[in-house]
C-alpha cells in the first residue's frame, strides 16, 4: 500500500474518533467526569509524545518537561485572562514561548550528558517554577484563576497536529538524524550531522508541544498553581513515555491513555496510585528495560502492505 | 556580628548536606549510578529517629547509632533488590529505577502513617552561649561536632582499612578489582551501607535541628545533596564535604538577604553554572570521553 494511503486512512480514523466522541459530548452522553477525563487524557498524550521526541527519538534524558508545561500554562493564562485574547491565539502565544523558553534552556544544558543533563533539566525546570512562584502578576503561589475554555475539540486537535507533526519529524531526513544521534552520538558526529544543532531542534519542538499542552491544562482546571508543576509532574510524564517504550510514538500514547484511566479511577487513593505506579517502575525496568513497546510502533503489528511479500 | 550568625547557621545547614552528599557522590564513584532513593533514606533516618526518642525513649546518641545502622540495612537491601540486576543496564534505566525506589519508599511511608508532619521531640534544653557577640546554640555544636566525627571516621574507613582500600579499587576499575580477588558485590553493598548510614544521620540531625519532618522532606534536601556533590566534584569525598558546606552557607546567605523564596533557585542556579562552567566540580579532574 502506498504510504500516502495509510496516511489518509489513519486522518479518516482520527476524524472517526473525533466525530463519534464529539457526537456524544453534544448528545449528553457522556458524564461531566469522563468528558473531564478524556481532556486529561488528550493533555497527557501531548506530554507524553512531546517528551518522547527528546527523549525517545533523540536520546537526551529530560527530566524537566513539567517547566515548559509551566511556561505554556502560564503564558496562554495571561494572553486570556489579563490581555483578553481569544484561546486560539493564546495557545500558539503559548507554545511559543514555551520552545523559547526550550531554546534558551536547551543550547547551555544540551552540551551535557546523561546524568548530568538530566539534573540540569530538573534544576531549569524547578527554577522555571520558583520563578513563576515569585511574581505576583500571576497570583505567586496562590495561583491563578483561568476560565475554563478547553473543550474536546481543542483538546482532539491538539493531539492530533501533536502526533501529526511528531510523526512526520521522525520520518524526515531531520528525524533520522535524531535518531542517529540517540545510536551513537560520536559516530552521528563522524557521519557529518551537527549533534548540538538537532539536540535543540529536538528539544524546542518537545517543549513547544508541552507549551501547547500547558494551554490546554490552564483553561481545564480553572487555576493553575505554580505547586502542579513541580518534579513529580515531570516524572509522570516521563513514565508515561519510559513504561510505552523509548522510541515508540505509539507506545508513549497507549501507556499515557493507560495510566490516565488507572490514576482517574485511583483518585480516592493517591497513595496506592503512587505506589502502584512506582512499582511497575520498578518491575518494568528491571524486567523489560526497553519499556512495552520497545522502540516498535504499534503499526508494525499489522502491515498491510507486507502480506505475502508483494510491496508496491 | 549578623554575618557571622549566618555563617554558623549556614555551616550546621551544609554540614547536613555534606552527609547526605557523601552516600551520594561514594555511590556515584563507584557504580556511576544518581541515587534518588538517597534523600529518602535520609527521611527514614529521621523517622527512626524519631520513633526511637519519642516513643522508645532512647537516648540521642543511641537513636543516632540505631537510625544509622537500620538506614544500612535498609540501603543494602535497595541495592541488592533493585539496583544489583542493573549494573549493565543503560544508565536511563538505572536512573528510572532510582526514582522509582524513591517514589515508592516515600508513597509507603503517606500509606502507612499519613502525609502529616511530625513534630520532633526536644533532646536538649536549647541553651545559646555567646562567643565574640555570637549566639550559638548547643544543637548547632552538636550538629557540627557529629558529623565532623562521622567525616573523620569516613575518611579512616576510606583509607586506612581493608573495605576503604576495595572500595577505592572497585570505584577505579570494576574488572580489574575483580581480578585482583576483591569481592565487588560485597564492596558495592558496603558502600551503601556506609552512605546510607550517614543519611540516616544526617535524618536525626536534622530532626533536631529543625524539629518538623515529614515523608516529603527528603526530596529537596535529598536533590540539594546531589548538587553539593556535583559542585566538589562527583565521585570524590572531600569534594562532598567542601560542596555541602558552600550551598548551605549560599542558601542562608539568599535567605538573609531577604530573598527567602528564591533559596531553592539559588541551589539550582549553582547546579547549572558548575555543569556549565565545569562540570567535573571543584575538585574534579576533567575526563576525556573515549570512544
Amino acid at each position: 500500500m502506498k504510504k500516502s494511503k495509510v496516511f489518509w486512512s489513519y486522518l479518516a480514523l482520527a476524524l472517526v474518533i473525533y466525530a463519534v466522541v464529539q457526537f456524544l459530548i453534544s448528545g449528553n452522553m457522556v458524564s461531566y467526569a469522563s468528558q473531564n477525563m478524556l481532556i486529561t487524557m488528550c493533555i497527557n498524550i501531548m506530554l507524553a509524545v512531546s517528551l518522547h521526541v527528546v527523549i525517545g527519538i533523540t536520546g537526551q534524558f529530560s527530566i524537566g518537561h513539567a517547566g515548559f508545561l509551566a511556561v505554556g500554562a502560564y503564558i496562554s493564562a495571561i494572553c486570556t485572562m489579563k490581555l483578553g485574547m481569544p484561546f486560539v491565539t493564546a495557545i500558539l502565544i503559548g507554545a511559543v514561548v514555551a520552545a523559547l523558553a526550550g531554546l534558551l534552556v536547551g543550547i547551555p544544558s544540551l552540551r551535557l550528558k546523561g546524568d548530568y543533563l538530566a539534573i540540569a533539566t530538573l534544576g531549569f525546570a524547578e527554577i522555571i517554577r520558583i520563578v513563576f512562584l515569585n511574581i505576583d502578576y500571576v497570583g505567586g503561589a496562590a495561583g491563578m484563576q483561568v476560565t475554563h475554555q478547553s473543550t474536546w475539540t481543542y483538546a482532539f486537535f491538539g493531539v492530533f497536529i501533536t502526533i501529526l507533526v511528531i510523526s512526520n519529524f521522525t520520518k524526515s531526513r531531520h528525524g533520522r538524524a535524531c535518531i542517529a544521534v540517540r545510536e551513537d552520538e560520536i559516530a552521528a558526529d563522524a557521519m557529518g550531522i551537527n549533534t548540538t544543532y538537532y539536540k535543540v531542534i529536538a528539544f524546542a519542538i518537545g517543549s513547544f508541544f508541552a507549551g501547547v499542552a500547558g494551554a490546554i491544562y490552564a483553561h481545564n482546571f480553572y487555576i493553575i498553581q505554580p505547586t502542579a508543576f513541580g518534579f513529580l509532574k515531570s516524572f509522570d510524564i516521563l513514565i508515561f513515555v519510559v513504561l510505552g517504550g523509548l522510541g515508540s510514538l505509539s507506545g508513549s500514547v497507549i501507556a499515557a491513555i493507560f495510566l490516565t484511566a488507572i490514576s482517574t479511577y485511583l483518585q480516592g487513593f493517591p497513595e496506592t496510585r503512587m505506589i502502584i505506579y512506582s512499582l511497575v517502575l520498578i518491575l518494568v525496568m528491571l524486567y523489560r528495560p526497553k519499556g512495552l513497546m520497545g522502540t516498535k510502533e504499534i503499526t508494525d503489528l499489522f502491515k498491510f502492505g507486507k502480506k505475502g511479500g508483494t510491496r508496491i | 556580628m549578623e554575618w557571622i550568625q549566618q555563617l554558623v547557621n549556614g555551616i550546621s545547614l551544609g554540614s547536613i548536606y555534606a552527609l547526605i552528599a557523601l552516600g551520594y557522590t561514594m555511590v556515584y564513584g563507584i557504580i556511576k549510578l544518581i541515587n534518588f532513593a538517597h534523600g529518602d533514606v535520609f527521611m527514614l533516618g529521621a523517622f527512626i529517629g524519631f520513633f526511637a526518642i519519642a516513643r522508645w525513649e532512647m537516648n540521642v546518641f543511641l537513636a543516632l547509632i540505631l537510625a544509622m545502622a537500620l538506614c544500612a540495612i535498609i540501603g543494602v537491601i535497595i541495592e541488592r533488590v533493585a539496583y544489583k540486576r542493573l549494573r549493565n543496564a543503560t544508565r536511563i534505566a538505572a536512573l528510572i529505577t532510582a526514582i522509582g525506589v524513591s517514589l515508592l519508599i516515600e508513597y509507603t511511608v503517606i500509606f502507612f502513617r499519613g502525609a502529616s508532619p511530625a513534630a520532633y521531640p526536644t533532646v536538649f534544653e536549647t541553651s545559646n552561649f555567646e562567643i565574640l557577640g555570637v549566639k550559638i546554640s548547643t544543637q548547632s555544636i552538636l550538629i557540627l561536632s557529629v558529623s565532623i566525627f562521622l567525616m573523620v571516621l569516613l575518611q579512616f574507613i576510606v583509607h586506612k582499612t581493608k573495605i576503604g582500600k576495595a572500595m577505592r579499587a572497585v570505584s577505579h576499575d570494576a574488572d580489574a578489582a575483580k581480578l585482583m580477588g576483591i569481592n565487588v558485590d560485597n564492596t558495592i553493598s558496603a558502600t551503601f551501607a556506609i552512605g546510607s548510614a550517614l543519611a540516616g544521620a544526617a535524618g536525626v540531625i536534622f530532626g533536631i535541628y529543625y524539629t518538623r519532618i515529614d515523608p516529603l522532606m527528603g526530596v529537596l534536601p535529598g536533590i540539594k545533596a546531589f548538587i553539593a556533590a556535583v559542585l566538589g566534584g562527583i565521585g570524590i569525598i572531600p569534594g562532598a564535604m567542601v560542596g555541602g558546606l558552600v550551598l548551605g552557607v549560599v542558601e542562608t546567605i539568599v535567605s538573609a538577604l531577604g530573598y527567602s523564596l528564591w533559596r531553592d533557585a539559588a541551589a539550582f542556579v549553582i547546579l547549572i553554572l558548575i555543569l556549565i562552567i565545569r562540570p567535573s566540580g571543584i575538585f574534579g579532574k576533567n575526563a576525556r570521553e573515549k570512544v
